[in-house]
């Protein structure tokens, strides 16, 4: 039961100290590591902003291949509001009746493509596959533009180093300025219409705000999603039984989402930077510096979780900290959590194992830790029901 | 069945009869608006802060810590403040009255 696991390298440092310290291409980042101070630090956006140089607060730092503001991420409060209130009826549709159809269609067919395979690569051959066609969704675009984010690769940002590619970021921002300039030509019914045509207080959005909501659009889901989707295929494969549980307990499934969300984490941490001097855990932080918020420490810290390393499918108490928390919490949820409900919904259905064939984790090297936090590959048998 | 009665921010109230499940459920189903229940009812995300009324709280009780550290980082949090995924639907409940907390 050791290839689905994904242990806890923050334990020793959270206990002892509360932070961790990692530097990041010359610009340190002071990690916070329990549930009580990522989310008072999540929250207190004035002495940790969002709203800082485009790029920073993403660890690793973006600033050198990325200057478009990411909207409403890198906004702070009072504008971001605005931003936010705009964007969010759009990023609410997932719980309509009519896209939870579409998208079980589209998880279905994949699935029952898997289950005629023998073998299958599941980050390549499933999980980005899935996670573009329901971007389509997503945004409202055509089916098969998800073709062309599927030959990008799984993270837009990252090549096979993991180090940070200008060139590939460059891919999608010029995809994104056409697609822009098309839906100006021939306006539609899809997010880039619908942000064309709106307007934040009293003046239309700027291309360069289309582009900021729509880089994060395309960002914020693309390797987080991934992860989430490809860590559940393993977990399934050792744990047959979770299946089978769901299918005979379906009222467990939005528990079960939000457990495995919480223990695999699927987005590790993320910045803000410091607007004054402060302190944090009785470590003194300058102003201009960086920390970041340490999720997948805090969900799982044990002053909160009882048996924090454990999946619990149907805990009940469970403030994890995976869509982050206060102002800027995650806007792709509503879509993620969707997602992750058909899927399960879905495999319990018709599939009655999986089995590991082989592996490769993907290891996060956070300078004083390292992190899996999923797989660069897996390839797996579907077995049907 | 309980009868439990929700006040919006817009001062519309709205009674809905209930016998098992979650508050918040109980609201979602029926539409209340602010109360959205993001995470299902774990306790994680507080999209369904309520404030109980002062003399109503002796029928839901006082929140638990895990769902107090939620509260107290809400800007609109009160002696009277829970998170309604929190509060099991029985007879204890009739006739209670939650006003539907303002976001931040």
């Amino acid at each position: 039961m050791e290839k689905s696991k994904l242990s806890d390298p923050f334990e020793k440092a959270r206990l002892e100290k509360g932070f961790g310290e990692m530097n990041d291409q010359n610009d340190p980042v002071t990690m916070l590591l329990r549930l009580k101070d990522v989310r008072k630090g999540a929250h207190n956006w004035k002495a940790f902003q969002s709203g800082a140089e485009p790029g920073r607060i993403v660890v690793p730092s973006e600033v050198n291949i990325r200057d478009v503001r990411q909207i409403p991420f890198e906004v702070d409060p009072p504008e971001h509001k605005s931003y936010r209130d705009l964007v969010e009826p759009w990023f609410k549709r997932p719980l309509e009746d009519a896209y939870k159809e579409k998208l079980t269609a589209q998880i279905s067919e994949i699935v029952d493509e898997m289950l005629s395979k023998d073998t299958v690569e599941v980050v390549s051959g499933f999980s980005l596959r899935l996670q573009s066609r329901a971007l389509t969704l997503l945004l409202n675009t055509s089916y098969e533009e998800a073709e062309t984010w599927i030959s990008w690769g799984t993270h837009v940002f990252r090549s096979e180093g993991e180090a940070l590619d200008g060139d590939k970021a460059n891919i999608l921002y010029d995809y994104i300025d056409a697609q822009i300039d098309k839906a100006i030509d021939n306006p539609g019914n899809d997010l880039y219409s619908k942000l064309i045509a709106s307007e934040v207080n009293g003046k239309k959005l700027t291309k360069e705000e289309i582009k900021g909501v729509m880089i994060l659009t395309f960002a914020g889901g693309r390797d987080t999603v991934i992860n989430a989707v490809t860590n559940s295929i393993a977990y399934f494969a050792e744990h047959p039984e979770s299946l089978e549980r769901i299918k005979n307990e379906p009222e467990i499934t939005g528990k079960a989402v939000e457990e495995l969300i919480r223990y695999f984490a699927p987005l590790t941490h993320m910045g803000r930077v410091v607007t004054k001097d402060t302190q944090v855990c009785e470590h003194a932080v300058k102003a201009d510096a960086r920390i970041s918020l340490c999720w997948a420490s805090a969900n799982r810290d044990a002053s909160v979780f009882e048996n924090p390393n454990e999946i619990v499918l149907d805990r009940k108490l469970n403030p994890h900290v995976s869509f982050g928390f206060g102002t800027h919490n995650c806007l792709g949820a509503t879509h993620a959590r969707q997602i992750m409900k058909i899927l399960l919904e879905t495999l319990a259905n018709k599939v009655k194992s999986i089995d590991i064939i082989d592996f490769k984790e993907n290891i996060e090297d956070l300078d004083q830790f390292e992190r899996k936090v999923g797989y660069d590959s897996i390839h797996v048998k579907f077995n049907s029901l | 069945m309980a009868k439990i009665t929700f006040i919006t921010t817009d001062n519309e109230s709205i009674t809905l009869e209930g016998t098992s499940g979650s508050v918040m459920q109980l609201a979602v189903d029926n539409d209340i608006p602010g109360i959205d229940g993001d995470c299902g009812g774990v306790c994680s995300c507080a999209t369904c802060h309520v404030h109980v009324k002062p003399e109503h709280m002796e029928k839901t009780g006082m929140a638990s810590e895990i769902e107090n550290d939620m509260l107290e980082l809400d800007d609109n949090v009160n002696e009277y403040s829970r998170l309604c995924c929190q509060l099991e639907i029985s007879d204890v409940l009739d006739g209670v009255e939650l006003q539907v907390a303002e976001r931040d």
